[in-house]
């Protein structure tokens, strides 16, 4: 194949991969930067929503019925977890890391209790099942495409959410200001039971779709979680739109970065990390100190 | 004449006291008074119980104790003493765990483990204290290469093992431009080697030697390189979950028609449910395979299924021939583990009744033994023909060997 069409089809891998790191950052930088809470149990949440897609479709025999069973589950694991975090909100990062930290430990066993140790498959909803070919020996899956187009709808609706709505003007004022938020009568409890929820529900719907691609296996949500810290911090801590251009930053170093250089390909979002940081050191859309 | 009596019966009853408490610490008191052959044997079994390669370490676990159980209990006449060990396949604790058996438990023989950079640290503190040990998974080219030692066996295999039958096969049928991908990390890059030495002698060129850094899943753009260079083969070297989603986005770019995919054993291991059709005809070498047609598998297979109700795997097999060589040694000795050169040469000289098929050891303590090719059919790794026979690691820098 030549370069341009090389080129371009590297570019459609980084886009695709960075869609779905924002899906998953975007919960982790709504809880960080609103509510001030380190969540390290962001990763297995994505585990835990992966999990949820495939002992679904076991059941159901159909992924599509499954998500719309498990984002209500997905719900209310969020609310019930909210529960532990609600005493720390106020405590420093230390607490919030043990908890999370410790939470990480009580999944993973909660899974292989449930689950066992094993690796397996969601296989991918039938109408979604096949490939457009690109060139004469690659073809892209559909399937792929269509998570990109999940993840740009739902970009599309934090956005609106965030910028237009009252729920967004006292999120985005609560992360402000809690203090002058709470004075002027807003029920801060209530916005960050929302946001933490919003969070668990992104981070699980992530795994849900990721699951067919991805196949879901015991500690699937560790890699997913550092490359989220990632891009919220190159992003800027609770921005979404931050985070949305981190996510596709990170996507196309990271695809480039194994063409161009594969001997450092681990390093090169780091690089770019630290990079960002020296340029912008609250990160690319954060509130600078 | 009174008070005499007192202080008798009072240090008879602090005596009494003190073996009670002796008793309830050993557990077992005969074990704890008794010399040489009666105390119970130890053994030190280090392995992942949790985590990632959890299933490994369990079916390791479940397969030694069968052996064990299989001969009645025993090792050379002794009762046996487990310690369990989870190391958690993490290489930072490794030499603080293997301390722990070695130096607070003090058992006989250690036995583990799966991953590579936790046997590299257990092999570092098993060489300062001369650690008897067996290597029941791990194929880190040291522990029977620049690092082996009299007391170090491995009844698994070394990473370059697979890769050789691979090359081997690919080279005889012809095949000229080769690609090979990974992780980024030793096992991975000894298991390329091992392709590429045989595969290059055969006369056949790799073209370009891919990797991204473990445990990174992102294939994509990896793939579209394949796809860019459309080489013969494709030479993958990965394992569990990896290796599961490199099989589907394999065949998900659309490569497996033009350009066929084939790896070491670990790349269709214990992932077919989850790959489902994307694995169908993938061809891969290993030690070991399903369908294989000797006695002791036909036995094996089913007793280790109803001892845990899980189907047996080349792990398995590796944890179960550990506790075999281990009985060779010991009967040989009569369980006197203080006679080691004895036990030693015992071991060496063994050959051990497998269900992957008989094997001996090389003078460097791994095994020379038998490598199938194997085709994915119908959710097994079916057994195509033997790729090599009685193939051994080179033993690069092995002083004994």
């Amino acid at each position: 194949m030549d370069a341009i069409v090389f080129f371009l089809i590297q570019v459609l891998n980084g886009v695709q991969y960075g869609l779905l790191l924002f899906l998953v950052a975007s919960g982790l930088t709504l809880v960080f930067g609103i509510m001030g809470v380190v969540n390290l149990a962001h990763g297995s949440f994505y585990m835990v929503g992966a999990y949820l897609a495939y002992a679904l479709t076991q059941a159901l025999g159909n992924l599509w019925l499954s998500l719309v069973a498990a984002v209500p589950l997905a719900l209310i694991i969020g609310l019930l977890l909210e529960l532990l975090f609600r005493p720390l909100y106020r405590r420093d990062h230390l607490y919030q890391v043990l908890l999370t930290y410790g939470l990480i430990l009580a999944l993973e066993e909660t899974r292989s209790l449930l689950f066992g140790d094993d690796v397996h498959g969601v296989p991918i909803p039938p109408a979604l099942d096949f490939s457009v070919p690109l060139t004469a020996d690659l073809s892209y899956p559909v399937y792929r495409l269509w998570i990109s187009a999940a993840c740009l709808a739902l970009a599309g609706a934090l956005y609106l959410v965030i910028s237009k709505t009252r729920i967004g003007m006292a999120i985005r004022a609560g992360a402000a200001n809690r203090e002058m938020v709470q004075l002027l009568g807003i029920d801060v409890g209530m916005v960050f039971r929302i946001v933490f929820v919003a969070g668990v529900v992104l981070a699980a719907f992530a795994g849900m779709i990721a699951a067919p691609v991805a196949t879901v296996y015991p500690g699937m949500g560790n890699a997913i979680l550092i490359l989220s810290f990632v891009v919220v911090v190159i992003g800027g801590i609770g921005s979404i739109k931050g985070a949305f251009v981190a996510a596709l930053l990170i996507g196309l170093a990271d695809t480039f970065g194994q063409v161009v250089a594969p001997d450092f390909a681990g390093m090169t979002v780091y690089v770019l990390m630290a990079a960002v940081l020296l340029w912008r050191p609250a990160g690319l859309f954060g509130r600078g100190t | 004449m009174t008070a005499l009596t007192r202080t008798t019966s009072r240090r008879r009853m602090l005596l009494g006291v003190g073996a009670a408490g002796l008793a309830v610490g050993s557990g077992f008191v005969p074990a704890r008074f008794a010399i040489g052959q009666q105390a119970k044997v130890k053994i030190g079994l280090m392995l992942p119980y949790s985590g990632t390669y959890a299933l490994l370490g369990k079916n390791i676990d479940d397969a030694f104790r069968l052996a064990i159980e299989e001969q009645g209990g025993k090792l050379g006449g002794r009762e046996i003493e487990y310690v369990t060990l989870d190391d958690e396949a993490e290489p930072a604790k490794g030499a603080d765990n293997a301390n722990k058996l070695i130096n607070r438990d003090k058992v006989d023989f250690l036995v583990g483990t799966v991953h590579s950079g936790v046997q590299m640290a257990m092999l570092k503190v098993a060489r300062d204290n001369e650690q008897f040990m067996l290597i029941p998974n791990a194929g880190l080219k040291e522990a029977t290469g620049s690092l082996c030692a009299p007391y170090v066996f491995r009844t698994s295999f070394s990473n370059m093992q697979p890769g050789l039958a691979m090359g081997k096969v690919a080279g005889e049928r012809g095949v000229k431009r080769a690609v090979t991908i990974t992780w980024d990390y030793a096992a991975g890059a000894e298991s390329v080697d091992g392709f590429k030495d045989t595969f290059t002698k055969a006369g056949g060129t790799v073209e370009k030697e891919l990797a991204l850094p473990f445990p990174q899943v992102e294939f994509q753009s990896l793939l579209t390189q394949i796809a860019s260079i459309k080489p013969d083969l494709v030479y993958a070297f990965f394992a569990g979950g990896g290796a599961a989603k490199f099989i589907k986005d394999y065949a998900a770019a659309g490569l497996r028609p033009n350009i066929p995919l084939v790896g070491a054993g670990f790349l269709t291991d214990g992932v077919l449910e989850a790959v489902g059709q994307a694995g169908d005809g993938i061809e891969t070498t290993l030690h070991y395979a399903d369908g294989l047609d000797n006695a002791k598998d036909k036995a094996f297979r089913p007793a280790f299924k109803s001892k845990t109700s899980r189907e047996a795997d080349v792990y398995a097999v590796q944890g179960y021939d550990t506790a075999q060589l281990l009985t060779i040694g010991m009967n040989a000795v009569k369980g006197d583990v203080k006679a080691r050169k004895e036990l030693i040469a015992a071991m060496e000289q063994a050959e051990i009744d497998s269900p992957r098929g008989k094997f001996r050891l090389s003078k460097a303590h791994n095994p020379i033994q038998d490598f199938y090719l194997r085709k994915v059919q119908g959710r097994e790794n079916r057994v195509v023909s033997v790729a090599a026979k009685a193939l051994a690691d080179p033993a690069t820098g092995c002083a004994t060997a």
